[in-house]
């Protein structure tokens, strides 16, 4: 846990969804810098989570940003205090063009388009394509451009940004990621961990709609059977009857 | 040829009438994926208020914008007082609107009559215009050209505005528009008082076009109006304008041509058959 | 078994029994029936309250089990109606058999476009539906070499004898009683049947009953041919009660119409379109019976307006029950319960 308050205060969320509990009462902190990284096994509720909090799935518990309960707020109220969506399928309207995509999200008077523009530059040239003939990578760069235009963005969550992307377009990702993180905080959903490892400092996991462990990314990362077991990943114990599971 | 020229002017005429209407209920269902029933009420609401005002003295133009702007506010009082309480409730939503379909057209028969009243139409618009040799009534032409206008204004709208940004960007993907912080029931009720004016303003010229109103002008144009949003494609106001000229141009020529009423027959049969083809619609919306 | 628990499960055969009596009695209704219950008029206008009553009730075997909007029931109602009609008009076929080919078309039209329409779902569904109504409506009303009567709707000539004449109108209440009771029993044995929990299923989650390895496709053609087969049958009772059929009954009106009945009353429940088809008749017919009486005529311009349409009425309270009461008249008693718990 961070000594400082956090930004986001998940408490209890529950989601259910079509009869089917999805999150039984997820607990999370987001700190008010750097970045914190929300991770788990495909089909843990990452992404449930992220909708929860935002308000596009009904849910039950607890959210507090900026120490205010948003239970009551629809997702535009919430999101206009400030956090910038980069959603997992990217959320791009694919009959606009960039630039129109890109002047949707605006909400300050004088939006970032040089610091957007610094950082991707094929979308000043391709300002006037149909955002639907992008290549995947190039829709990722809208989908997080349009989170960085705002300067007075506090929060920034971005679900899985570099999934099914090609090795230099996630570097390119990666850097505005960190570029941002300098900002503000983000809260970074991601099943590639050596971008874990590169960005975060902190980090929740889940598992089966619940939270199985918080603390800093690099003591799990180090951790070789917590990784294993919380995230699925790494080798095998070598002692077939070695213990299951870390211990947290 | 003079035979062709009428039957394409009224084709096109009726073209635009069915424009006036589907465009409204295209962004309607496009943005809120509401099926508006009460639409045709609202068309009816204009028809008879621009009836009252050109039989009280309003000059026609008059009574054409007193019978858009009732339209506007009965759809904007709609909109507010029955659509967004129910909000996340889409079926209910659906369910409001047929109920206020049903209701207005008995309320407004239980006041002036069922039996059509006839328009007051205006010398200059009941004549008839020479075009290639055919003598085209004049009301054909301003139904024409009202539809160009009210399409002209939506493309500037929808392409040139930020509401209209807002609209089109809600019409693809109406979560990710709330995502954005964007509050998209502002985008909603200004919607559906431009389909609403779009509606009162196709049933005051109706009752130019036909020489009459009654209360169920609105719900038969209805139909025609949802075959011709569903083969233009939802949310989409040019897809629209092309399936008017071609159910206009097909339902005239077809009821001419063959026994009468196969012309009508062969719209719906149009609509069955494209959506067989594409189940999907043509922009993907429907199954 | 408890006394209460007796009463459960017997009441509805007790009601039966009480409704078979009422051409016996001669109990007044004032204000909801013109005269005593047992009058012809009131007979009548009962049998169609009936007949509707079971046509919502084979409606929401779509809607309200099935998960199915169409737009299109009338037209299903309308072939029974007028098939019969013309065969027995034009053909000059005794009744039985016209009624026995009335019914077939129902089946086979039902079977027929039901095939084609589902092959969209969703508002595509309810749009071809609605277009196919549309078409069999524009085809009554052009009148095809003068068979259907066009707007003015064909009277029946040729009926038997014992549905003729008003000292008969017993005889048809019967036959409406028979068919809302054959309606019930066959919607009950279905939605009761394995079918039936497909479709609950279909109406819950399509795509979970596909993952199960179904295909929704024949669950639901099943549900499109029986609710149009009873609506066919519906069409023939109803051709009895009134004597020769009218295009109105082919209008997307009529469907609609029925949308209303069904979701006043309760969709989804075993009562509840019943209820909201009783309701509906009655509202329609005696309020335009009142309409025409001196007790309206002489109400204030700003009540007597609007209560001289029915369809007014019908139709705010519709907006009443969608926005307030969801689950229709036949969810009030659960609701009530639950705001005394």
């Amino acid at each position: 846990m961070t000594t400082s308050a956090p930004l986001l205060a998940v408490r209890g969320l529950k989601v259910v969804i079509g009869g089917r509990h999805i999150l039984h009462g997820v607990d999370l902190d987001v700190a008010p810098s750097g970045v914190t990284a929300l991770l788990g096994r495909n089909g843990a509720g990452k992404t449930t989570t992220v909708r929860g909090v935002l308000g596009l799935l009904p849910r039950t518990g607890s959210v507090r940003y900026d120490g205010d309960e948003t239970a009551g707020m629809t997702t535009h109220q919430l999101v206009r205090r400030g956090i910038g969506y980069v959603p997992e399928d990217r959320g791009i309207f694919a009959g606009l063009t960039v630039a129109e995509n890109l002047r949707l999200a605006e909400r300050d008077p004088d939006p970032a388009y040089d610091l957007v523009h610094e950082l991707f530059p094929e979308l000043k040239q391709r300002a006037r394509q149909a955002a639907g003939t992008l290549s995947g990578g190039q829709q990722q760069m809208v989908a997080i451009g349009r989170a960085l235009l705002n300067r007075s963005n506090r929060l920034i969550i971005a679900d899985e940004p570099t999934k099914g992307l090609a090795p230099r377009i996630v570097t390119e990702v990666a850097f505005a990621l960190e570029r941002a993180a300098q900002a503000v905080p983000v809260l970074l959903v991601e099943q590639n961990l050596a971008l874990v490892r590169r960005l975060a400092e902190h980090c929740v996991v889940l598992a089966d709609g619940r939270t199985a462990h918080a603390g800093p990314a690099a003591d799990l990362l180090a951790d070789a059977e917590a990784s294993r077991s919380l995230l699925g990943v790494g080798r095998r114990a070598t002692t077939p009857l070695g213990p299951k599971g870390g211990d947290h | 040829m003079s035979t062709v020229v009428l039957l394409t002017m009224t084709g096109l005429g009726l073209g635009a009438l069915y424009f006036l209407v589907a465009s409204g209920l295209s962004l309607i269902f496009g943005l809120m994926d509401v099926l508006n029933f009460a639409h045709g009420a609202l068309l009816s609401v204009g028809a008879y208020a621009a009836w009252w005002g050109a039989s009280n003295g309003f000059g026609y133009p008059l009574a054409l914008l007193f019978g858009t702007g009732v339209g506007t506010v009965a759809a904007v009082a709609l909109e507010l007082g029955l659509i967004r309480p129910l909000y996340q409730r889409p079926r209910e939503q659906v369910l409001a609107t047929v109920g206020v379909g049903l209701a207005v057209p008995a309320l407004l028969s239980a006041i002036w009559g069922a039996d059509a009243r006839t328009f007051p139409v205006p010398g200059v618009l009941a004549g008839t215009f020479t075009v290639l040799g055919a003598a085209v009534p004049v009301n054909r032409l301003v139904l024409i050209g009202a539809a160009l206008l009210v399409l002209l204004a939506l493309k500037l709208f929808l392409g040139r505005t930020r509401h209209g940004l807002v609209v089109r960007a809600g019409v693809e993907d109406r979560a990710m528009v709330t995502a954005l912080g964007i509050d998209v029931r502002k985008a909603f009720t200004l919607v559906f008082a431009i389909g609403g004016a779009a509606a009162a303003l196709a049933g005051s010229l109706a009752g130019l076009y036909f020489g009459s109103v009654d209360p169920t002008q609105g719900s038969s144009l209805l139909i025609f109006g949802f075959v011709v949003v569903v083969m233009g494609g939802l949310g989409s106001v040019s897809g629209a304008a092309l399936a008017c000229v071609v159910v206009g141009l097909v339902q005239q020529f077809a009821n001419y041509y063959t026994t009468s009423g196969l012309g009508d027959l062969a719209v719906v049969v149009m609509l069955a058959a494209l959506l067989l083809v594409r189940p999907s619609g043509l922009t993907g919306r429907l199954a | 078994m408890t006394a209460f628990a007796l009463r459960r499960r017997w009441w509805p055969a007790l009601a039966l029994v009480v409704l078979a009596m009422v051409p016996y009695s001669a109990v007044p209704l004032p204000g909801l029936l013109d005269g005593p219950i047992g009058s012809p008029g009131s007979l009548q206008l009962l049998a169609l309250c009936l007949v509707f009553g079971a046509l919502a009730t084979g409606y929401d075997l779509l809607l309200g089990r099935t998960g199915l909007l169409s737009f299109g029931h009338a037209l299903y109602f309308a072939a029974g109606t007028y098939a019969t009609d013309l065969l027995l008009t034009h053909a000059g076929l005794g009744f039985w058999a016209a009624a026995g080919v009335g019914l077939l078309a129902g089946v086979v039209l039902s079977a027929l476009l039901g095939s084609v329409s589902l092959r969209v779902s969703g508002i595509g569904f309810a749009m071809v539906t609605l277009a196919f109504a549309q078409a069999g409506s524009i085809l009554v009303q052009r009148d095809p070499g003068g068979v259907t009567g066009g707007e003015e709707g064909l009277a029946a000539t040729g009926l038997p004898s014992w549905a003729v004449g008003i000292q008969h109108t017993a005889n048809l209440y019967w036959i409406a009683l028979a068919y809302l009771v054959l309606t019930l029993a066959a919607v009950q044995w279905a939605v009761r049947s394995p079918i039936g929990r497909v479709w609950e299923g279909i109406k819950e989650n399509e795509r979970r009953v596909e993952v199960l390895g179904l295909r929704p496709y024949g669950f639901k053609l099943v549900a499109f041919v029986l609710a149009g087969t009873l609506a066919a049958l519906g069409g023939i009772v109803y051709l009895l009660l009134t004597g020769g059929a009218t295009p109105q009954a082919t209008s997307s009106d009529f469907t609609l119409s029925l949308l209303v009945m069904v979701v006043l009353g309760g969709s989804g429940t075993r009562w509840g379109p019943l209820v909201g088809g009783v309701l509906y008749t009655w509202a329609q017919h005696r309020l335009a019976g009142l309409a025409g009486s001196g007790t309206i005529a002489g109400l204030p311009t700003a009540l007597r307006v609007p209560l001289s349409q029915p369809l007014f009425l019908l139709g705010v309270l519709f907006v009443i029950v969608v926005y307030a009461l969801p689950g229709g008249v036949a969810g009030l008693p659960a609701r009530l319960r639950r705001a005394q718990a």
